[in-house]
This record gives structure tokens, sequence and C-alpha cells, in this order.
């Protein structure tokens, strides 16, 4: 497979009034043509944060790229100059952003926003851009485009207007499609809808798609491998079935077993311990470890190195260490075919 | 099986929640919905937004006065003229968690303050000590310490203040609550440790909830029965493992379906029902069955008359002319 996207060994921080916030702290991952690559984990793990990295749309002042490189065939974006990103953004790499109510100018009409990007990257003429505009609006769903592309997004619901910011990114072929929390501020059915419409879409168009989330559902759904963040570090990474079928690392566990099975008897959930680590003085070892119960000392004075457990599986636990201990995850971890 | 007689806590009677929207429209936020709620069960209570659970919880509470219809705890109609003595009475029995934990919490006041707020309402403590040791012991009940009574809540995380929010609403002992989606606010593994948490708090304290969310695997996870709310109406209404192994409704068939599964070999291979377009506007709602416009398996019937609401199998209630046998020879 072709390597569209490298990211190697990013660090990003934020400077607050309390000090310095590691939001990012070491995260490498490829990104291959035309794959779903899902980044999950909770709120403040840092997934946001590297995908607005590759974007650069940290804010300005207070957010920046420490170190390590970003190369998207062949340049590396982290040192792409303001003007340079300009013909990225939204040409070549185009985001979908959480929340369809905020991210649509309410001021312009649906057409216009479409238009904006096809007249400034692929220089159409406005009457060549408003045809495309209809067509993309076709193409993802809406019913009479013709007449809605006039229209302004409060006249659109919140499903329809996740459809119309799903054409805007598609608009100029764009060859990687970051998807942040895309169907969160939807209802299921809608959920159902639009998840749907993006495998529909990247069948049809090739994207490859950055889905970030952090609804293991949806990841199952949409996904073809998954990397797990914990505490701004990748800690597991793998394709969609051994994560879930053959999961390495016990935050992982802990993720799949404190979700309600709909589909098997209920039992008691195992929820994981304490909260997530202070970013701002982040741990020495393993980020986990504090809320690990198979913490070892080495855990925490040491972070584990990600460790091979087949050519496309990779965890960084010191339990895949030959000294350590053999744990079996919780029968709660266990999912459909491995149970 | 042999039904056990189960007592009543609360009777809900064709209860109607409207609000005026615009010159003259009229928001039906909850249409016509009865249903009871026994002692000790959970109720879970599903739907998407605008589908009116949260108003109906909030109005069996008398947050808002109902539009019309009844709710009766334990025999008591909670919307009947009231002089402030009764009130306060009722408002101990019955409390509320709310969603959002970073908007409820007084930010101005101390943890122990707002946990104490219910306790010196209603004089539960003799002392200042008194009251303080209640809060302490509340703190613990909830998996904080005393540490933490004189704190802000800014200083809190999420799951902490959702936390607090449980602390605050234990203090006057109630006998049943109603929590508004207590868990969407928060992290997967936070939310396993609030959900275990009211768990067992019900199972010491022999607690009631009505519990409302839109998850609705993690409403199967903790409800005994679970009714399925949808513009302003209840559905269907059944134990939470029939609904979830034999949905009748066709609303409810479709919303389980369109939940993704963390198993990506079932998601793979599954087949959904896919609805069509959106939730119509509750202020204009459709004709008959408010369902017809988007179900895949609508009659003429379904847009003349609104369907009855019966019990299709015993304890299975639904509202959908599928289940209605005159309704289906009407059509053929």
């Amino acid at each position: 497979m072709e390597k569209l996207l490298e990211l190697e060994n990013i660090h990003v921080s934020f400077q607050t009034y309390g000090g310095e916030v590691k939001a990012v702290r070491g995260v490498s991952f490829t990104l291959d043509k035309g794959e779903s690559l899902a980044i999950v984990g909770e709120s403040g793990s840092g997934k946001s944060v590297t995908s607005k990295s590759i974007m650069r749309l940290l804010p300005n002042k207070i957010g920046s790229i420490k170190q390590g490189s970003i190369k998207f065939q062949g340049k590396d974006l982290a040192k792409a100059s303001e003007r340079e990103m300009e013909k990225i953004r939204g040409a070549e790499i185009s985001m979908i952003f959480q929340d369809p109510m905020t991210s649509l100018n309410p001021t312009m009409t649906i057409g216009k926003q479409i238009m904006e990007g096809l007249r400034k990257h692929q220089n159409m003429s406005k009457s060549e851009a408003k045809e495309r505009s209809i067509n993309l609006l076709k193409l993802v769903g809406i019913p009479n485009p013709e007449l809605r592309v006039d229209e302004y997004p409060h006249q659109f619901s919140g499903g329809m207007r996740q459809r119309v910011v799903i054409a805007i990114a598609l608009s100029c072929n764009p060859k990687v499609l970051i998807a942040d929390e895309p169907t969160t501020a939807l209802d299921v059915t809608i959920q159902a809808q639009i998840l749907d419409l993006m495998r529909d879409l990247q069948d049809k168009t090739g994207t490859a798609i950055i889905l970030i989330t952090h609804d293991l559902g949806v990841v199952a759904n949409l996904a073809q491998r998954v990397a797990v963040m914990y505490g701004g570090m990748i800690v597991e990474t793998g394709t969609v079935d051994e994560i879930f079928y053959k999961p390495k690392h016990p935050y992982t566990w802990g993720l799949l077993a404190s979700m309600p099975k709909i589909n098997a008897e209920s039992k008691e959930l195992l929820a994981i311990p304490g909260t997530p680590p202070d970013l701002m003085n982040p741990p020495k070892g393993c980020p986990f470890a504090a809320r690990c119960p198979y913490a070892m000392e080495v855990c925490l004075e040491n972070m584990p190195e990600a460790t091979d457990v087949s050519s496309s599986h990779k965890a960084a636990c010191w339990l895949l260490d030959e000294r350590a201990p053999k744990v079996e995850p919780p029968e709660e971890a266990l999912v459909g075919g491995a149970r | 099986m042999a039904v056990v007689e189960r007592e009543k806590l609360l009777e809900v009677k064709n209860l109607k929640k409207y609000f005026p929207a615009g010159k003259k429209g009229v928001l039906k936020a909850v249409d016509d919905v009865s249903f009871d709620i026994y002692k000790g069960e959970t109720l879970g209570l599903v739907g998407e937004s605008g589908c009116g659970k949260s108003t109906t919880g909030r109005t069996i509470i008398r947050l808002y006065d109902a539009t019309d219809g009844e709710v009766f705890y334990e025999g008591d109609d909670v919307h009947d003229k009231k002089s402030r003595s009764e009130l306060k009475k009722f408002n101990r029995k019955m409390q509320m968690i709310f969603q959002d934990p970073y908007a409820s919490l007084n930010p101005r006041m101390t943890v122990k303050d707002i946990i104490a707020e219910g306790i010196d309402i209603h004089g539960l403590a003799k002392t200042k000590k008194d009251r303080e040791n209640r809060v302490y012991e509340l703190l613990e009940t909830v998996g904080l310490n005393k540490e933490h009574a004189n704190r802000y809540p800014h200083e809190f995380s999420g799951g902490q203040r959702q936390r607090i929010g449980i602390a605050r609403a234990l203090a006057v002992d109630p006998d049943f609550i109603i929590a508004d989606e207590p868990i969407s606010a928060l992290d997967v593994s936070i939310q396993a440790q609030v959900v275990n948490l009211m768990m067992e708090l019900q199972k010491e304290r022999g607690l009631t909830y009505l519990f409302i969310a839109h998850d609705l695997s993690m409403v199967k996870h903790i409800s005994d029965r679970v009714g399925v709310m949808y513009l302003g109406n209840i559905v269907e209404l059944t134990t939470s493992d029939e609904l979830y192994e034999e949905p009748l409704h066709p609303y409810t068939q479709a919303l389980l379906s369109a939940i993704p599964v963390p198993d990506p070999e079932l998601e793979r291979s599954r087949e959904r029902i896919i609805l069509e377009g959106d939730v119509p506007s509750p202020i204009n709602p459709p004709s008959g069955c408010r369902f017809r416009t988007r179900c895949p398996h609508a009659m003429d019937v379904c847009a003349a008359v609104k369907p009855k609401w019966q019990e299709a199998r015993e304890g299975h209630w639904v509202a959908c002319h599928l289940y209605d046998e005159e309704a289906v020879k009407q059509q053929n």
C-alpha cells in the first residue's frame, strides 16, 4: 500500500497560565491511500489535537508542534508555511467537525459555502462551481438540491447540515478526510444515515479517512485500522479485528469492558477506576499505570516501548515484555468472536 | 410465569405538556403519556432529541406544570394544589439528577453547602456538627472523601461532579430519583463508574429510578423496563430484555438496528434498517400515528387513526396498528 501520510514522533504543547500542557507526546502513525483509520480515546487524550496539528489548525499563540514530522506525499507539513498550508487545506486534506450547528456560516447560503473551496482551489467559474455544488448535494443525499443550494444553514436539520459539511469537505476531491467526531452531536437514527453515507462515499471516491471518535461502535462500523490514544500517546494500534478481538493493552481492555453489550447478558460493568493523568505534569512512566490493575513497579518509572504483536499490531505495555507475568484480559473485555 | 403483584410508586396518567410556540403555534412536547413505575425498579425512557423524554421527567417532578393529565405518587396527585408544607414533604421523596454536571452545580458554593442545601431546607440536621457529618457520609457513599467538602465545583472533573450531584440528591433520603441523561456528558470509562454507583445505591437503599437517556445500550443495562418515546408519545413499553429481543414497534426496531455495536464482524454482517428523513416538527406533528412519515410499514389507516395504546402481549405495551387486529382487517 502507498503511504499517504506519515506522522513521526509528534509532540504538541499548549502554553497556559498554569504552565505547559503536553497534549500530544510522541505520536507516530501512517495512513495508506484509501484506508480508514480510527483514533479512539477519551476527552483530553490528544486525539483532536493530533488531527488539528495535521491541518495546522492549532491556536497560533499558545499551541505549537514542538517536535516531529508530518509527511504528506513527501512534504513535511509541520514545517510548511502558512501559504503552503492554504493550498493543502480543503484541497488535499479536509476536515469534518463535530458540531454541524457551528461549523457552517449562518449568514451565507449553502451553495456559496460549497463554492468557496471550488472557486479557490479549482479555479472554477461561478456557474461551473454552482453546478458542481448541486451535484455534491445530490451525492450526499439532499433532496431537491437545485432549490436547497440557495438556502441558509438554519433551514436545514442537524443531519442535513452534517451532510452539507461532508459535501464541502469532499468538494475538491481531497486525498485525506479527517472526521472529528462526525456523528457525536447526532441522534442514532441520523448517525446511522451519516455512517452509511461516509462508507458509501469512501467506496466511490477512494478518499482516506481519519476518524476521530470515542464511540467504539462507530469504530467497528467504519474503520479498518484503529489507534487507541491515552494521555497524549498511542498505547495500542492494529487492525480493527486485532483491537476488538485480540486487544493487548489494559486500557483497551478497560474501554471494551466499560461498554455495556446490547446483545449480551448484562453483568456489572467493569469501570476503570480513577481519572486520566494531568498533562501539565505527565507521569514519568506509562500514562495508564495509575489506573491499571496490572501495574508493576517498572510501569511507574519507565515508559514502555511499542512492542510488535503482529506485523500490523503494536502495543506499548510492559506486560508484553518477556519478563512480565502472563496476564489474560478480563472476561468483560471479550467481544463477540473472542468470547 | 407467576406475576408478582408489585406496588405502584408512581402512576402517570394521560400526561400532557404543551409549550406556546410563536403566535398561534403550540409545541406538544409530551402528548398523552401514561405509564406506571413500580417500587424498587428502574424504568428507562429512551428516544431521540426532542421526543419529550426530558420534559416528561421534568413534568413528573413538577419543574413544569402539566398542561393536562395526572401524576400520582403513592396515590397522591402531584399536580394538585398543595400547600407549601405539603409540597416540601413531597419534594423530599422525589429528587433529580441532571445531565450537565458543569451547569447543575452552583460555582460559587462549596461542595459542602451544595450537598447540605436540602438538609437545611428540610431541617434534617440539628447541629452544625451533625450537618457536617451527614455531608461527609454522603461524600463517602458516592466515592469521594471528606477533604472534598470545602472545595468548589470547578476543582472537580465531570465524573466527580456527577457524583456530587448524586450526593445532593441523596441528602434528603429520597425514595424516587429521576436521572435525566446523567451520564451522557461523561467519558466511556467514567460512565461505567457512575452507572455502577447508581446500581449499588439502588440495591443498598431500595431506590426507584426513572432513567432518561438516548444511549440504548446503557439504558438496557440499568433498566428493568424500558419505554420508547417518539415525538411526544410513548410507542412501546416492556421489560428491557424483551424490548431488545423482540421489539414490536417499527420505530423501536429501527432504533435498535441503528446502534453501532462494538463488534466489527457483527457490524459487517448486520442488516440495518435505515430510517429515511428526520423527525417531524412537534409543532405540527403528522396526523394519526406520528411515526408514519418515516415508517417502512405505514398503511392508510396510520394517517387516519391514532393507534391505540394496547397490551400486545403480557406486560408488553405498544401503540401501532400492525398489532391491532381490527385496524389490519380494515386495511385489507
